[in-house]
């Protein structure tokens, strides 16, 4: 049944009436998802495009249409507030798409997310996540997936495309793609994800991209070589990055000598993983594996 | 964002953590007046001068120089003001010195390390604190770990009063130096959660002959992304610490950094921009640029990029590669002839775009009548930019 998503999820958009909102879920629309709702405080009893009510609050909204996800497409100063009120209101999946909230906001949500077991984040600062044919969360572009069995798991958002592009040219299509976000503090990392594909008898092969900055892949490899059997092809962007400089994403700074993609790519390879020497062989080399 | 040693002083100051008197100068002019006020105002003996750039490692570099007097202190600063650092931090282009820090020399008789810094794994702050200051933390961690107290703080709770205390008997302080190192690392733990810091590093943290507990030198982190709620940050920074071409980039939402090479790179997405630079090295060239114009890739963007890039005259070439998704490929083909066009392109430039319209945007590329070479994947773009830099040299 891939991961995290599927033909049963019912997702609720927090953000649904600002401009980013509002096209992303009419693309969300477009490509299928079920979604049963949409939150903008003071807007409550509208309806999106004729047809998805809004509500004040997403506890109402859960309540009213069942809703079992969120995505939040919320202006990074109300993020965290966005987040907290998702959790509180026992929403299983929350996808947070918005980019640069502050790090100090993520530590509190973090210990939130801590203190229960109900909800998983995924994100902020992430495309989301899309099991191909049966629902997208996000803003990736839903046309380059296709249905298959590689799970894909990216800090990066368009990188993540390029992954995707290459193995759909290559036929190989995908179980569940999930963007875990470029944030130095995340509510999903890259093992929780490794270990539901793991167990998920739809994922035969895992594609993890991964990049400089923090030892979250170091990390993951040493759960790979402990507990996954299944091939996987691993790249990690930022091999000519300069020390000390922030690439983009607030967490990928390679920092007192450490953090590199040498370092990423050696605890990798060492847990036998198979590393795509260029990005443009990300595909190529899965194909290889199958 | 990084801020110099007497702005993180300053703060430390506001929030009532002792440090030693000091006063700023921007030119070797102003600074015989400063020393001598302080000397008036400490009635000490002797004063530091201090260069402040943006990098750890100023002292071994010449950076930090202990005097006697005013006209000594003046002297100092005349010899560093303008002098480019080069530290372990800087890189090897150096830092020029634009400020000085004059401070007066106060008596030592321990010192001590205490931090505080966002754990990304724990997704918690750290609190660090070592008998072993004033030299650098990751010789104590790798030479005798068992040195360093450290320990988390919950984010609902902040720090408790117990993990105060725990650090001051780690510490091994008594009576007085007790009482006012827990006062210091409580007030700290308020400074680092309402100034929004990612790294507040006191090293040395100084107990003085009489017991008193002062701030010797520190460094301090604040996150860019919570500027929006600390309008005062403004004047905290320093352009002359950044790459100018930087600055503007930052003014049009663009995330560049400067590098080394001569091939321009025009990128959508953090994690496939720095892909894009690690595949031009692959194929033996240099990129010139880290860009990322952001995941939806605007035509002002694009735009604003192109300018951005032909503004460094080390640029022989530029590759774009822009992966539209749901942002569609002929717009950005249109984008990136209008940019061409309004700018006078004078180096070659390979395009590959993918995405929605892929097809089409190709089309208007090749249709356009100028000199773009397109590419269909990653590795063909790359290969045909670091090909066409190289036969111009």
């Amino acid at each position: 049944m891939a991961i995290l998503v599927d033909g049963s999820t019912r997702l609720l958009i927090q953000g649904i009436t600002g401009k980013t909102g509002e096209f992303h879920t009419n693309q969300m629309l477009q490509y299928g998802t079920r979604v049963v709702a949409g939150v903008t405080p003071g807007k409550g009893g509208r309806l999106f495009q004729n047809a998805v009510p809004i509500f004040d609050a997403v506890v109402d909204a859960a309540r009213e249409t069942g809703a079992n996800a969120s995505c939040i497409f919320v202006p990074p100063a109300f993020a965290a507030d966005s987040i907290v009120e998702a959790i509180d209101a026992g929403i299983a999946l929350v996808v947070c798409i918005t980019e640069g909230i502050p790090i100090a906001d993520m530590v509190k949500v973090r210990g939130k997310l801590d203190s229960q077991s109900q909800t998983r984040l995924i994100g902020p600062n992430c495309p989301g996540v899309i099991t191909p044919g049966l629902c997208k969360i996000g803003i990736m572009p839903g046309d380059i997936h296709k249905p298959g069995n590689v799970g894909v798991v990216s800090r990066s958002g368009t990188l993540t495309y390029e992954a995707v592009g290459q193995l759909t040219a290559l036929n190989l299509g995908q179980s569940t793609c999930v963007g875990i976000g470029g944030d130095p503090v995340q509510g999903t990392d890259f093992i929780d994800v490794l270990r539901m594909f793991n167990q998920d008898d739809e994922t035969a092969a895992i594609v993890l991209i991964g990049e400089i900055g923090g030892n979250a892949e170091e990390k993951a490899a040493e759960y790979i070589k402990r507990e996954v059997k299944k091939p996987i092809v691993a790249f990690i962007a930022g091999a000519t990055a300069p020390q000390g400089k922030r690439m983009g994403h607030a967490g990928a700074i390679i920092s007192g000598g450490k953090g590199t993609a040498k370092d990423k790519i050696d605890a990798l390879t060492a847990a036998g993983v198979k590393i795509a020497l260029t990005p443009s062989e990300m595909g190529s080399t899965m194909k290889t594996l199958l | 964002m990084n801020i110099h040693e007497y702005q993180a002083k300053d703060l430390l100051r506001q929030y009532g953590i002792p440090v030693p008197l000091g006063r700023v100068v921007f030119s070797p002019k102003e600074s015989l007046k400063a020393a001598q006020a302080l000397l008036g105002e400490s009635g000490g003996e002797r004063l530091v001068v201090k260069a402040q750039i943006h990098a750890g490692g100023r002292g071994k570099a010449g950076g930090v120089k202990l005097v006697k007097d005013a006209a000594a202190a003046q002297q100092a600063v005349k010899q560093i003001y303008g002098k480019t650092l080069v530290t372990r931090q800087t890189g090897s282009d150096g830092k020029k010195v634009q400020r000085l820090l004059i401070e007066a020399g106060i008596e030592i008789a321990r010192e001590l390390y205490l931090a505080m810094l966002t754990d990304r794994e724990s997704g918690r702050v750290e609190v660090m604190a070592s008998t072993e200051g004033g030299v650098e933390i990751e010789e104590v961690a790798a030479a005798t770990p068992g040195k360093i107290i450290r320990f988390k703080i919950d984010p609902a709770l902040g720090l408790m009063p117990y993990q105060a205390r725990r650090l001051a008997f780690g510490l091994g302080l008594k009576q007085e130096a007790y009482e006012r190192f827990i006062k210091v690392v409580t007030r700290l733990s308020v400074l680092y959660s309402q100034e929004d810091c990612l790294l507040v590093e006191i090293n040395p943290l100084v107990v003085t002959e009489d017991n008193r507990i002062v701030a010797l030198d520190v460094k301090l982190s604040l996150d860019d992304n919570a500027a929006f709620r600390h309008p005062r940050w403004a004047d905290l920074f320093d352009p002359l610490e950044e790459n100018s071409v930087e600055i503007e980039a930052k003014k049009h939402d663009l995330n560049y950094v400067q590098l080394k090479g001569d091939i321009g790179c025009l990128v959508n997405g953090a994690g496939l921009a720095m892909a894009t630079m690690d595949i031009i090295k692959h194929f033996g060239g240099e990129p010139a640029n880290f860009l990322d114009v952001g995941g939806g890739a605007s035509t002002e963007a694009v735009t604003e990029a192109f300018k951005i890039i032909l503004q460094s005259p080390e640029v022989k070439g530029i590759l774009v590669n822009i992966f539209g998704g749901i942002m569609r490929c002929d717009v950005i083909a249109s984008g990136i002839i209008q940019a061409t066009e309004k700018l006078g392109l004078k180096v070659p430039l390979v395009v590959r775009i993918e995405g929605t319209n892929a097809p089409l945007g190709r089309e208007i590329l090749r249709e356009s009548g100028l000199a773009i070479v397109p590419a269909a994947t990653m590795a063909e773009g790359a290969r045909k930019i670091v090909e066409l830099v190289g036969k111009r040299i």
